[in-house]
């Protein structure tokens, strides 16, 4: 089935895009190869703020495979029928989301050779250890549970119960995911930024706010370049969950303001002031968290009244804000913001590298070239297959192409 | 096997594959061992918990260089001179730096700008040990903390978790930066952690760490769970601070004022 | 497309090839010469009875294997004394004890490891004399 994504009605665009995403793996290997032979020297981390972006961005492409689940569970445990057409679009996301995650832990790793050593010497009191576990477990049930549905779907069938099965495993998984990161973080007794109950819950609430935005985005894009219908009532139901759940996650930043600044201790308050008014004359993440404090209105504003949200043009421009301020916040700011302030009571600053700008976005070009594969996959298969998902599609054309299909056999 | 599809067959094959590959990892992570036997050196230094007071008051200036410099040469420790990929073990903090919890904003600028010795803690409760993965930072029989610099694979969790930013990790390979090698002690490669060891390469030949030595009787080292040990003592009669004691990490450095 | 002939003489031909040295050690002459290592060290010579902490042949096979477990049991269990099979005891250290004896690292070491193709990792750490005598200069 593989072969359809890689042949059938390729475009010349499709291809130029392919060959353009693989220009940029190769300019990020190249950069990746250059870090391993200097060292991490060439990177923005130091002895103080000891991870950087890479962790940043593993932390939020966790929550993009995580938010995935905000369609599979509707659909698997409530039996929401509207969102059975993309049910494989949610699982197909998780694929390259956790893929990139896994990516930037190992472009963050020392000693790479030696990675292995995670798994010869299992160690259960460390909450790497098991962000190592759940996160290829979850790519699996992902890999297994989505082909295994487009694949019935292609045979023209109804998937197979064990499938189903392990769709309802994967649920419990999205969560752990998020959560297993969340602890990585929210378990270390000296970071205050980090060291709060309140952030499983946050990655939790932030994920399934900016999975489904994510989704839309890639709902509309399909229909723009394909002529993909995701269905109006499945765009509704996700829109109205991403609303939610990112006004959950908004208030629960501004409960660890409120905390932070009514109770007035200096280390509870030191990465938020670094972050957002800068501190001891650091100011470099100040003109950023602007932009998210700004672009977070913008997204309230076009998310929670209903006729907005009902506008595909303001729900895409909702959409986009709620996926860029949760970038901003979770995967360029979060970790950062919280190792600043170092263990003697400075404030450290960073400031990324060419050659660590280039190798995540050697990362971002391999998960992009997986979704690209993975979603070309979905809408060729859904042409022969769905036909009402394509609403603009030449009846006649259709017939005769599956007419054609059928004395292939 | 007729019915066996091309299909069938691969997905068979690969999950084949996936099971001898963790058979034969599995073999290799504990084979046993070979040739003789082991064991340690009767002269080692005995103690079931090692721990450090140090005499601000007695540290004179000119003994303090004397034991970094001892300190970092035996160790091979590079001189790496940008703070950002800076590599130390032991180093000087001012009061203020050292003792954030213990310190306020009308502080006299004799006691907050004092400096004091800085290195791991060593502590009973380490952080850095529940968060490695690979068990590549662990506690020794005598509650040293120690690294495996084999198994470390550079994740810098423990950095992140260490409250007392004792650890260093290798942004470049260390070695051009080593003024003189020491032949008697390894180097580290770049992408792994490092830290204080509390000498244990010199506490398992029967010898003190190297700063005890050089101190002139500014730092005591012994066993604190040993009551009668000269640590215990100094604890007893003395007023002492430990670094950010309210994180219940129990740090095994003790500081006179 | 399909043709028997061809399929039983592209395994033929596979099979030629990856059995090339078996095969192609029948038309050589003469004993493979191993590599030439040498034992003239200060304090090899010195020795009256020169001996390794195991016997020559075993060390040929295992050193590898006895300098892993070294490495575990110093560094994780802080037993430092090895107990050779003759009730002999050394310091288990590749720098503090191997190298007293072994001191020409590129005439011992290095010319069997590159003779078998092995690239060890232990000296992107350990110091061999060599780099030391490089080094401090």
């Amino acid at each position: 089935m593989i072969e359809k994504a890689l042949v059938k009605r390729s475009s010349k665009s499709y291809w130029a895009w392919i060959i353009f995403l693989l220009v940029l793996i190769a300019v990020g290997f190249a950069a990746y190869i250059y870090q391993m032979t200097q060292g991490f020297a060439v990177t923005g981390m130091s002895r103080d703020i000891s991870w950087g972006m890479y962790i940043g961005h593993l932390t939020f492409f966790v929550g993009v495979a995580a938010g995935g689940v905000m369609i599979v569970l509707p659909y698997y445990l409530h039996n929401v029928k509207e969102f059975g057409r993309i049910t494989v679009v949610g699982e197909f996301l998780a694929i390259p989301a956790v893929i990139m995650a896994l990516l930037f832990v190992v472009v963050d790793i020392g000693s790479p050779m030696k990675l292995f050593n995670v798994y010869l010497y299992a160690t259960p009191h460390s909450m790497l250890f098991w962000d190592s576990v759940v996160l290829p477990c979850y790519l699996l049930l992902n890999l297994v549970v989505g082909y295994s549905v487009l694949q019935a779907e292609n045979k023209g069938v109804h998937y197979k119960k064990w499938v189903k099965f392990l769709a309802l495993v994967s649920i419990p998984f999205a969560f752990s995911i998020h959560v297993v990161t969340a602890f990585l973080y929210s378990g270390l007794p000296s970071r205050h930024y980090f060291l709060t109950a309140m952030l499983p819950a946050k990655f939790l609430a932030s994920a399934f706010a900016t999975g489904p935005a994510l989704i839309i985005l890639i709902c509309f894009l399909l229909k723009k370049l394909c002529g993909f219908d995701a269905g109006e009532t499945a765009i509704k139901k996700l829109s109205t969950i991403s609303a939610y759940a990112y006004t959950a996650t908004l208030f629960m930043v501004g409960c660890e303001f409120f905390t932070a600044f009514y109770s007035n201790v200096p280390g509870h308050k030191a990465a938020l002031q670094y972050l957002f008014f800068g501190l001891h004359g650091h100011n470099q993440f100040v003109p950023l968290m602007m932009v998210f404090v700004a672009l977070a209105v913008v997204a309230l504003c076009l998310m929670i009244p209903r006729q907005n949200r009902d506008n595909p043009i303001t729900l895409g421009v909702g959409c986009a804000c709620i996926f860029l301020t949760m970038y901003i916040e979770k995967g360029l700011t979060f970790i950062i913001g919280g190792l600043s302030e170092t263990p003697f009571g400075e404030i450290a600053s960073y400031h990324i590298t060419v050659p660590e700008l280039l190798i995540i976005v050697g990362v971002f070009a391999i998960g992009f070239l997986i979704a690209s594969i993975l979603f070309k996959l979905v809408v060729v298969v859904k042409k022969d297959r769905d036909v009402d998902a394509f609403p603009q599609e030449d009846r006649a054309g259709l017939a005769a192409r599956l007419l054609a299909k059928g004395s292939d056999k | 096997m007729e019915n066996m599809s091309r299909r069938k067959f691969l997905k068979l094959g690969g999950a084949a594959a996936v099971g001898l590959g963790a058979a034969v990892v599995t073999k290799t992570a504990d084979a046993a061992q070979i040739g003789g036997s082991y064991q340690k050196d009767s002269a080692r230094m005995q103690a079931k918990n090692w721990g450090m007071v140090i005499d601000m008051s007695k540290f004179s200036e000119e003994s303090f260089n004397a034991c970094v410099e001892a300190c970092h040469s035996f160790h091979n420790v590079p001189n790496i001179d940008t703070k950002k990929d800076e590599v130390k073990w032991i180093w000087k903090q001012t009061y203020e730096q050292l003792f954030l919890d213990e310190t306020h904003e009308h502080l006299s600028a004799k006691y907050k700008d004092q400096e004091f010795m800085t290195i791991c803690n060593h502590c009973q409760e380490p952080v850095c040990v529940r968060v490695c993965p690979t068990k590549a930072t662990f506690k020794n029989d005598q509650g040293v903390i120690l690294m495996d610099m084999h198994r470390c694979i550079g994740c810098r969790n423990c950095m992140a978790a260490c409250p007392y930013g004792a650890r260093s990790f290798n942004f470049k390979d260390p070695r051009p930066y080593i003024e003189e090698i020491n032949p008697t002690y390894p180097t580290r490669m770049k992408g792994v952690v490092e830290k204080c060891n509390f000498c244990a390469e010199r506490l398992a030949l029967g010898q003190l760490p190297l700063c005890v030595e050089l101190s002139n009787g500014a730092i005591t080292f012994g066993d604190i769970d040993d009551p009668q040990s000269g640590v215990s003592k100094l604890i007893a009669e003395n007023f002492t601070l430990q670094r950010r004691a309210n994180l219940g990490t129990k740090p095994k450095v003790y500081y006179i004022v | 497309m399909y043709k028997p002939r061809n399929i039983i003489i592209g395994v033929i031909a596979f099979l030629a090839l990856i059995f090339f040295p078996v095969w192609s050690s029948l038309f050589t002459t003469g004993e493979a010469v191993g590599a030439e290592i040498s034992l003239d060290t200060p304090m090899i010579n010195a020795m009256e009875n020169p001996k390794c902490v195991e016997d020559t042949e075993w060390m040929r096979a295992n050193h590898m294997k006895l300098l892993a477990d070294w490495k575990v049991e110093v560094v994780r269990n802080g037993n430092r004394i090895y107990v050779a099979e003759d009730g002999q005891k050394y310091l288990a250290s590749l720098q503090n004890t191997c190298f007293e004896c072994h001191s020409n690292y590129d005439e011992f070491c290095l010319k069997c490891h590159e003779y078998n193709n092995v690239s060890p990792t232990c000296w992107t750490c350990h110091v061999e004399p060599t780099v030391v005598e490089e080094g401090n200069k």
